[in-house]
């Protein structure tokens, strides 16, 4: 029992990453009907601008100009790094996406594919095939809860990951702009008559999953702390498939799809051996794809979506 | 003065007409006989021209690496491609039209297999004579062939029938590895299946049968995309595809009895130039046969809309099914090619990067169009090679390029546009007596 206890808190850091990068995803897809292939990527670019401003924060801490607690740092950190990375998105949309709005849906996949090649050979470009090893600003603090490890991290990332969530859902449900993003996803090509500037709506869903991706970039560094220019791959793939699973352009789904995913993984590592994680995750995935095509909260094909 | 500039003007656009005007007579048959003309003269000239304008030796590909690795060397790169690869040509071109257009003529009149033969012949003279000069050159064109394959084969899919599939990597690699499975394991000693188990000398003739069997498992891999492609489209299917190829990827990698992540080696070298060659000149002829077929209509009809050709008494579901099959076989044949020329596979080489390079290529090219494959095929396969010396950078202007299409030809270069080898190699009008 311990030791299901222990991988489902496992499980739960691993998937927190997946749900928040899915999420990005699936609001892109919500509104704009399009996949961000980019978006993995963006996920390594949030991490290592959470490096640079981390390292940047430390060295102005190290010159004695101020000084902070660990945690302190770890959400400057987070913050800024969010409001940079948002940047990036924005960038994103207006180069790969934008021009793109009247072509073929594939066209846009291209162009995203395309744009993420860019982002990683950039990051090799710049700082060089190796790997960065993400500074450490908390002390890791385990806690035995009755033969159940939890280090501190753990319990953070977790915290961090669905507060960011819950956040999200209240902005989307509660504000002026998040109804305007409602709306778009419900029909993309009335809403701009009504007064609704498609454009600003698109950088905002943009910035905002791609702010999410930044936080769970830092949370991987904080987590594990290795950061390589192909870390997007692996990650947003998973994650993406993870944003379908959910069902396109639904929230919720995205985010249990993405835990989902985090559980399969964790637990096929622990019966099986670790080689077979991929194929078996794949497999199920396929498996649920076949019986449910829709994903588990998404409404079948042709049909408006919501988010 | 205004005038003057007016008649400038008028009298290049003279020299621009009637250079146009020189060249649009010239039939296929001119620019074939010129290429050979031009890959004869560097067989024979090519060292010593090179060595004489200060080069090394005979640039690689047409000098673009050249260009780029030495870049004070790019006078001489040039003088080379315009005496040896362009003179010829135009020479050909401008003094030849009228006799040439005559041969064309009369091959035309020659049964049409046999013409078939003649120009393909031709073809197959020249890119042997080409790439005589270097292995690397071989290795290049064989590669280029393959990305053709790979590239029609899944612009059936993505192109005719307008699914976005991302399992092309996927029945590659299937082919690739059942076909040299029964290669190595029928005609090569090697350590994962021990002694071969017929004679050698048997191989090259047998190896067509390995390639087809490869495909033939692509295809058999192909119904896990096909029959859920019966309920759902678009994206979906798409990540039903890319959980295909990742499955496949891992499947391989766990499969010991072929190498597992270290991969598969010692293919017997059967796929040499003319092997690629034949396969390639097949598939493009198969597949444009297809895309032309009333099945092939059938396939653009479901992409416009399926509601729509299943009331005009389309059978989807069973077209769908040979359009997957169909493709994944030729992917497939494409992944055995590959295996047999690198003579080494492994299951990293058919992952993302793979993807991306073939959705490249199609989109590139342009959809639903045989010529926008061969074109996209082949210009990013030589363009990959030609800006090798820059390294990474390679990998951030071949994409912008790719972006740059995409915005402003969102369909891709040569979109939608038929190939027609009869219409292809008919004579070009004599010339009308200038009024």
């Amino acid at each position: 029992m311990t030791f299901f206890l222990q991988n489902l808190v496992n499980a739960l850091q691993w998937g927190s990453f997946y749900a928040l990068i899915a999420l990005g995803y699936s609001m892109v897809y919500g509104v704009l009907m399009l996949f961000n292939f980019a978006h993995g990527d963006i996920f390594m670019v949030g991490a290592y601008i959470g490096f640079g401003v981390a390292t940047g924060i430390a060295a102005l801490a190290s010159l004695g100009m101020i000084a902070l607690p660990g945690w302190i740092t770890l959400v400057l950190t987070i913050i800024i790094s969010m409001i940079l990375t948002s940047f990036v998105g924005i960038l994103v949309e207006r180069i790969g996406y934008r021009p793109l709005r009247e072509a073929p849906r594939a066209s846009a996949a291209i162009t995203g594919l395309m744009i993420g090649i860019i982002l990683e050979t950039g990051n090799l470009a710049l700082l060089g095939a190796r790997r960065i090893s993400f500074p450490p600003m908390i002390e890791s603090v385990t806690y035995n809860l009755g033969g159940v490890f939890v280090t501190n991290k753990k319990i953070m990332i977790v915290a961090v990951s669905i507060s960011l969530m819950i956040a999200l859902s209240q902005f989307i449900k509660k504000t002026k702009w998040g109804m305007a993003m409602r709306a778009m996803a419900y029909d993309y090509a009335v809403i701009p008559l009504m007064g609704v500037p498609l454009n600003t709506i698109a950088a905002l869903t943009f910035a905002l999953g791609s702010a999410l991706a930044a936080a769970a970039g830092i949370l991987f560094g904080v987590a594990y702390p290795v950061l390589d220019p192909y870390m997007g791959i692996v990650f947003g793939w998973k994650a993406f498939v993870a944003a379908i699973l959910g069902g396109r352009g639904s929230i919720l789904g995205a985010t249990l799809a993405g835990f989902l995913l985090g559980f399969i993984e964790i637990f096929v590592a622990m019966i099986f051996p670790s080689t077979l994680r991929d194929l078996i995750a794949y497999s199920i995935i396929l498996m649920i794809l076949v019986f449910r095509p829709h994903g588990f909260f998404g409404e079948p094909y042709s049909a408006k979506l919501r988010l | 003065m205004e005038k003057e500039k007016d008649r400038e003007i008028s009298k290049r656009k003279k020299v621009t007409d009637k250079i146009r005007l020189w060249f649009s007579h010239v039939p296929f048959i001119g620019w074939l006989l010129g290429c050979l003309l031009a890959v004869v003269v560097e067989q024979i000239f090519g060292s010593m021209v090179a060595s004489m304008i200060g080069l090394p030796k005979i640039p690689a590909l047409f000098g673009f690496v050249i260009i780029l690795k030495e870049p004070f060397l790019t006078p001489s790169a040039i003088i080379y491609v315009l005496i040896i690869y362009l003179l010829p040509v135009f020479l050909i071109a401008r003094f030849g039209s009228a006799w040439l257009n005559a041969l064309a003529r009369k091959l035309l009149s020659l049964p049409g297999w046999m013409t078939t033969l003649l120009y393909l012949l031709l073809m197959y003279g020249i890119l042997h004579i080409w790439s005589d000069i270097s292995a690397y050159r071989v290795l290049t064109m064989k590669l280029m062939m393959i990305a053709v394959i790979l590239t029609l084969s899944l612009n059936v899919i993505n192109g005719y029938m307008g699914e976005f599939s991302c399992s092309h990597p996927g029945f590659m690699a299937i082919g690739a590895y059942v076909s040299s499975a029964l290669t190595v394991m029928l005609f090569a000693d090697d350590k994962l299946f021990g002694p071969a188990l017929l004679p050698p000398a048997l191989g090259p003739y047998l190896f067509p049968l390995a390639l087809i069997a490869g495909g033939a498992a692509a295809s058999i891999g192909a119904l896990v995309i096909a029959i859920p492609s019966f309920r759902t489209r678009g994206d979906y299917l798409a990540i039903i595809s890319l959980a295909f190829m990742f499955i496949v990827k891992s499947i391989i990698e766990n499969l010991e009895v072929v190498g597992g992540p270290r991969g598969m080696g010692s293919q017997p070298d059967y796929a040499n130039l003319p092997t690629v060659f034949i396969w390639t000149v097949a598939c493009i002829w198969i597949i444009n046969n297809f895309v032309t077929s009333t099945r092939g209509k059938a396939l653009n009809a479901i992409r416009d809309d399926e509601l729509a050709a299943e009331a005009m008494t389309v059978n989807t579901r069973q077209t769908k099914m040979t359009a997957f099959l169909f493709s994944a076989f030729w992917a497939g044949v494409a992944g055995g090619l590959f295996a047999h020329v690198l003579r080494y596979v492994n299951p990293g080489t058919f992952g993302i990067q793979k993807l991306a390079e073939v959705l490249a290529m199609v989109y590139f090219g342009g959809l639903n169009s045989v010529y926008g494959s061969i074109f996209g095929a082949v210009s990013l396969s030589l363009l990959e090679e030609f800006l090798r010396p820059l390294e990474l950078f390679k990998w951030i202007i071949i994409p912008l390029l790719l972006i740059f299409v995409m915005i402003y030809r969102p369909t891709g270069l040569i979109a939608f546009r038929e190939f027609n080898f009869q219409k292809m190699i008919q004579p070009r009008k004599t010339p009308d007596k200038e009024v």
